[in-house]
């Protein structure tokens, strides 16, 4: 029986660039259909694109394509592995005259090209259709400027281009699974009704879509659940059968570590109803899951049902969402935990003259942040030693971005009007946007597939 | 009482404005009585400080583990929130904060070095 390997170059838009080769090497040495994915999208890159490519038409795809494929390009072609990424992002026509011109340069002659478009619901629908939808995940519809609406696109379109020959696909929005069933689908042949295998590679794909998060990284927690070598912790492969079951390993000669315990953390990431996760191909049912260590780094996953695919597709729309002004200050030795304190309650009163009921907060980071709420009910409890290393982060979303320069500045102007000995002043003011996602007709979204 | 830090181990996701906890006991002998204690309610209460207004508890008995999800607890989620960590992916060690009784007579080993007698 074929057995289909696939391994993760990336897991999210910022992940590490040297993380692919190590997969490439290994998955030169495997007997069977090889496929190498990058999963570098996400809803701030895609709006930011979709903005770049509508003031240059050549712009709007990931800054990251040469420093994700160039390293590997050539090794891969040679040892018959086929890219599959999300790199297009908001136009993959202009990552393929990209990847062109790596191949050009490397001396890799023919390579073929496809791109996957018509994920974009702005050109395809426009906004008044879009504003009519239901929300279903996030925050309300916003009156603010819509800026990208795209849809999930799911396999089809990636099993077409790899059945008509494509060695590099490049996409828009699609699910993030899509990027591992649709190679499997190519090779296996598994119909787009065939729930309980498509549940299979959808789970495949679920598990490394995120890269080192199935093998180690996000996981590791010294003295509780120890990893070696996370510095250079290696990125996954799935090994998918034709009857769906997967095998999750990594690279060879790497750090990290894939286990029964490092599966199950992945196997739930971003989950809801663990019975009925929803996807463009399929709904995944994990109730019946089985997890087990098969030699050390090979984990096998069986047990995945899978039911028809939901009537309609999901889409996420980016708003404008003014801007986020932050800063921070820290104060440290005796008495620092008042002189914090101190300097909070001055940017949260300053804050509000300036901005009134702006949404606003101040953390003492080394009492409680992360963890607490905006209105500070954590912190109220604690008592920390008044010695210390505190630093105090404010931060203010407004609509106007000199309003949001101004609070930043608030904390800059602590150096000479604070509390004594403040230093380390950081301030930033970053453009925001919001995002909602609504369910749209399947019959909007015409995905098309061409070999460049 | 013993953290649930020494029992379980847990991951958290994000969608919207809503995060997903994967609890997940070291030892199956956890199970049955994480259970009992670990309620959707008790979870929601641990988290009402930052916003949460709803908790729902899915339960994979056959993988031992439970997944929590936990509405408005992002306070806007990564595009929206003030806090540092829109995502939310500190709040798994918060949930880990929660102390539960080990049923007496029962001997199971503790992560991180002592066994409970």
């Amino acid at each position: 029986m074929t057995t289909v390997f696939i391994g993760s170059g990336a897991g999210f838009a910022g992940d590490r660039q040297d993380a692919a080769r190590p997969v490439v090497r290994t998955l030169a040495k495997c007997q069977g259909p090889r496929f190498l994915i990058f999963e570098v999208m996400a809803e701030r890159t895609l709006a930011a694109a979709q903005l770049q490519r509508r003031q240059d038409p050549s712009a709007g795809s990931s800054p990251y394509l040469e420093a994700y494929l160039g390293p590997v390009l050539g090794e891969a072609r040679r040892a018959g592995v086929r890219i599959v990424t999300n790199a297009g992002v908001a136009n993959p026509r202009a990552a393929a005259s990209r990847v062109r011109a790596l191949a050009d340069a490397a001396g890799l002659d023919g390579l073929r090209i496809a791109t996957v478009t018509g994920d974009d619901l702005l050109d395809a629908v426009g906004e008044a259709n879009l504003r009519a939808l239901e929300v279903m995940e996030g925050i309300e519809m916003p009156e603010a400027p819509l800026i990208a609406a795209n849809a999930y696109l799911g396999a089809e379109p990636i099993v077409d281009a790899l059945d008509r020959g494509a060695e590099v696909v490049l996409t828009g929005r699609t699910t993030d699974v899509a990027l591992t069933l649709g190679p499997l689908r190519h090779v296996h042949g598994w119909a787009a009704d065939d729930w309980h295998h498509l549940a299979a590679g959808t789970l495949a794909g679920h598990l490394i879509e995120c890269g080192a998060q199935v093998s180690g990284g996000y996981f590791t927690d010294p003295g509780m659940k120890d990893v070696p070598h996370l510095a250079d912790v290696g990125f996954p492969i799935a090994e998918v059968d034709g009857e769906g079951t997967i095998i999750v390993t990594k690279a060879e000669a790497t750090g990290g570590l894939v286990s029964v315990r490092t599966v199950k953390e992945q196997l739930l990431y971003e989950v809801h109803d663990p019975s009925a996760y929803l996807n463009a191909d399929c709904v995944l049912d994990l109730t019946d899951v089985e997890v087990a260590e098969q030699a050390p780094d090979r984990v096998r996953v069986t047990g995945a049902r899978g039911y028809e695919a939901p009537d309609r597709l999901k889409a996420t729309l980016c708003f404008e969402g003014g801007f986020l002004a932050e800063g921070a200050i820290s104060y440290a030795g005796p008495g620092a935990l008042g002189r914090a304190r101190l300097a909070r309650d001055i940017l949260l009163s300053r804050g509000r003259r300036l901005a009134g009921n702006a949404p606003m907060r101040a953390d003492i980071i080394g009492v409680a942040s992360v963890l607490d709420g905006d209105g500070g009910g954590l912190a109220q409890g604690l008592e920390p030693p008044a010695m210390g290393d505190y630093r105090v982060r404010f931060a203010a979303r407004v609509d106007d971005r000199r309003l949001a320069q101004r609070l930043a500045d608030e904390v800059l102007s602590l150096y000479c009007s604070g509390p004594a000995g403040g230093g380390g002043v950081r301030q930033s003011v970053v453009p925001q946007i919001r995002t909602c996602s609504v369910l749209v007709p399947r019959d909007w979204v015409r995905p098309l597939v061409e070999l460049v | 009482m013993v953290s649930l830090y020494r029992i379980a181990h847990a991951r958290t996701g994000d969608k919207g404005n809503r995060a997903n906890i994967g609890l997940w006991p070291y030892h199956g002998d956890a199970y049955p009585f994480l259970a009992e204690q670990v309620t959707a309610d008790h979870v929601l209460r641990h988290f009402r400080h930052k916003g949460a207004t709803a908790c729902v508890r899915y339960d994979l008995a056959k993988l031992q583990g439970f997944n929590f999800v936990i509405d408005d607890v992002l306070e806007g989620g990564v595009n929206g929130a003030l806090n540092l960590d829109g995502h939310g992916k500190t709040l798994a060690f918060h949930l880990l904060t929660l102390e539960v009784d080990v049923p007496e007579g029962l001997v199971m080993g503790l992560q991180g070095g002592d066994v409970l007698a």
